[in-house]
């Protein structure tokens, strides 16, 4: 085995990388697609909940009270433009293609860019309804601020280290 | 420090690591198929502990185990062979580590945890865990994984369930990042297997305890302060020499402070959220010294700090107590079920080293003729210590750690010199605040952060 197989400290996954948090409050890579959370505009209590899915570019853009969003009629609106951005700044690009799997061209690519490459291929409006699930993940990731601190040790965050590495 | 000690073999090392290994391959391929021969699978683990009280039940696990049909008993039977075998690795380890620094280590043994089970959640974590183990690692899908969510979430808000929830969260984090597990190239072989035993063995009621055996009055004098973090969760740990009030000899402590977080909270937002609750965080940055008064302690050396029963004390230089106390601060005995070598960091101060960085950036001290790897990437992001710094230092202080079979330092802090002058840098220097520039500006970024996500939750969370 090689030594990152035989440790007990390995890396996997490198550490988000920081952004301003005003615009997409929250962003992940999961349940086969890259989905978040976009303040709206124009109303501080209203929130959209975008999507883009893995393979497929289906996308799809809503309020969390399931209203559509205007702008997402047959394009990607400018609420999963902003999505793509911050996930590129959050994760970096290289991880947000591959977790995509889009085809983009050689070389460096930013939000912009990976969001062009997906919207030339004509992707299809996401039916599955996933807002949802989305939005309920987003409070479960709001909810972690609500966790007391304890001084008790965790012998189990020595499997933890940090690291420099960004994504 | 005999830094050539660290170099020699240890015995019976390579054979117990064998039989770690042969089970760690077969949690790639999952427990739910045969294994294919006798010396892979669970039989080395059985054969390992065959001489110990452990025996009869892993033999019985690897039995069937190997034939494809464990269950759940059987799997924590595996995981307690595999977390005892690692526990004497540790124990031969950290034996080598304080012969080659000197140190003595304290006798008293720390007494079987205790607590309270909430067993039905320890049953659906147990369950999960299991689920993983038959698939395997090639077999993750994320389906399998997110089975942790919920368990995860109903165990956070309890406190004393957060050594297995904090593990699961991470763990999970990891498994969900790397689906389908069909497509990965490769796996953290050794990892994963430890964060899945650990994560089983934190499913018997009560592992998860950390009795408190007594009161700590006296001096604290900090080294030093780890991080460690993943997505959703940070830990500080500060590394201090206790000089008892009674005159009774000094030794090693640790003070810890731990939270769950977003992931979007980073660097200087993770020191902002320890900060409130452990004084000795900014007394540790400032190079202070605290009076502690009726403080509990656990049998390994962890201080259960709350900050009533500590006040700041005079200025103590950490160098200063590297130098002078540390040498003969003895350390504390590792809990039983803790004992693993990822556990290993023991406090060391290093001087008249030369120091090397390779072409591929790793840095090596050379200490008395002998080469120790050092771990610059564990150095936080959230600090005026760099790993420039430590390959222009002159003294360090230091944990000694082991992983992938060889020792290496992790250095908490360096004295530089410039232009005649000697300066120390801090990797914690700015737990509890900092006038740095580019520290404030990570404050400045984190604090807005943490003001979005707290807006966010008040308006969202509780409608």
């Amino acid at each position: 085995m090689s030594d990152w197989e035989r440790s007990s400290t390995a890396r996997v996954i490198p550490p988000a990388r920081p952004r301003k948090l005003a615009k997409v409050p929250f962003v992940e890579l999961a349940d086969g697609r890259l989905q978040g959370v976009v303040s709206s505009g124009s109303d501080i209590g209203r929130v959209y909940v975008s999507s883009v899915a893995t393979g497929t570019y289906a996308f799809a853009c809503s309020t969390n009270n399931n209203r559509p969003c205007g702008g997402a009629r047959g394009y990607f609106c400018n609420h999963i433009g902003a999505l793509i951005n911050e996930a590129v700044l959050q994760y970096g690009a290289e991880r947000v293609v591959r977790y995509l799997k889009a085809e983009v061209p050689e070389g460096d690519v930013d939000g912009a860019g990976l969001a062009s490459a997906m919207r030339s291929t004509r992707p299809p409006m996401d039916e599955t309804k996933a807002a949802a699930s989305v939005f309920s993940r987003f409070l479960r990731h709001l909810a972690y601020l609500e966790h007391a601190p304890v001084t008790a040790p965790l012998p189990e965050m020595q499997f933890f280290p940090p690291t420099r590495a960004v994504a | 420090m005999r830094a050539g000690l660290l170099a020699e073999p240890v015995e019976g090392l390579d054979e117990a690591l064998a039989a770690v290994d042969a089970f760690d391959r077969a949690l790639v391929a999952g427990l739910l198929r045969p294994q294919p021969a006798e010396d892979t699978g669970p039989t080395p683990l059985a054969d390992a502990v065959a001489g110990t009280p452990l025996a009869a039940r892993v033999a019985e696990a690897a039995a069937k185990a190997a034939a494809g049909a464990a269950d759940e008993d059987h799997f924590v039977a595996l995981a307690a062979a595999r977390t005892a075998l690692l526990g004497s690795v540790h124990d031969a380890l950290l034996n080598r580590v304080e012969e080659a620094t000197g140190r003595s280590r304290g006798a008293e043994p720390a007494p079987p945890a205790g607590g309270q089970p909430a067993a039905n959640l320890l049953t659906a974590a147990r369950a999960w865990l299991s689920d993983l183990a038959r698939g395997g690692w090639q077999g993750l899908d994320h389906e399998v994984v997110s089975g942790a969510a919920e368990v995860v979430s109903v165990m956070l808000p309890d406190p004393s369930l957060r050594r297995l929830a904090t593990l699961l969260d991470g763990f999970a984090a990891e498994l969900a990042a790397s689906c389908p597990g069909a497509s990965m190239e490769r796996f953290p072989v050794r990892r994963w297997a430890d964060l899945w035993s650990r994560g089983m063995l934190l499913t018997v009621p009560g592992a998860a305890g950390t009795p408190v055996t007594g009161t700590a009055d006296g001096r604290l004098l900090p080294l030093g302060i780890d991080v460690q973090e993943h997505a959703t969760a940070a830990q500080a740990q500060v590394h201090a020499v206790f000089e008892p009030a009674d005159g009774s000899a000094p030794r090693l402590v640790r003070a810890s402070v731990s939270v769950p977080k977003p992931d979007t909270v980073v660097g200087a937002g993770i020191w902002q959220l320890l900060r409130p609750h452990m004084s000795l965080l900014a007394a540790a940055g400032e190079g202070r010294s605290m009076d502690l008064t009726g403080m509990p302690v656990t049998a390994e050396g962890d201080l259960i700090w709350s900050d009533e029963h500590a006040r700041p004390g005079t200025p103590a230089e950490a160098f200063t107590t590297a130098r002078v106390a540390l040498p003969t601060a003895a350390a504390p005995v590792t809990a039983p079920l803790d004992r693993h070598p990822a556990r290993i960091a023991v406090p060391v101060f290093l001087e008249g080293y030369t120091a090397r960085t390779d072409d591929d950036g790793v840095l090596t001290f050379t200490v008395a003729g002998f080469d120790l790897v050092v771990d610059t990437d564990r150095i936080p992001a959230a600090g005026p210590l760099t790993p420039e710094a430590v390959a222009r230092s002159g003294a360090c202080i230091a944990l000694i750690r082991w992983d992938a079979g060889t020792f290496g330092v992790q250095p908490l802090a360096v004295e530089t010199t410039v232009r005649k002058k000697v300066a120390s840098v801090h990797a914690g220097a700015w737990a509890g605040g900092t006038a740095d520039k580019a520290g404030v500006r990570a404050e400045k970024a984190a604090t807005d952060a943490a003001k979005v996500l707290s807006e966010r939750a008040g308006r969202l969370l509780r409608k």
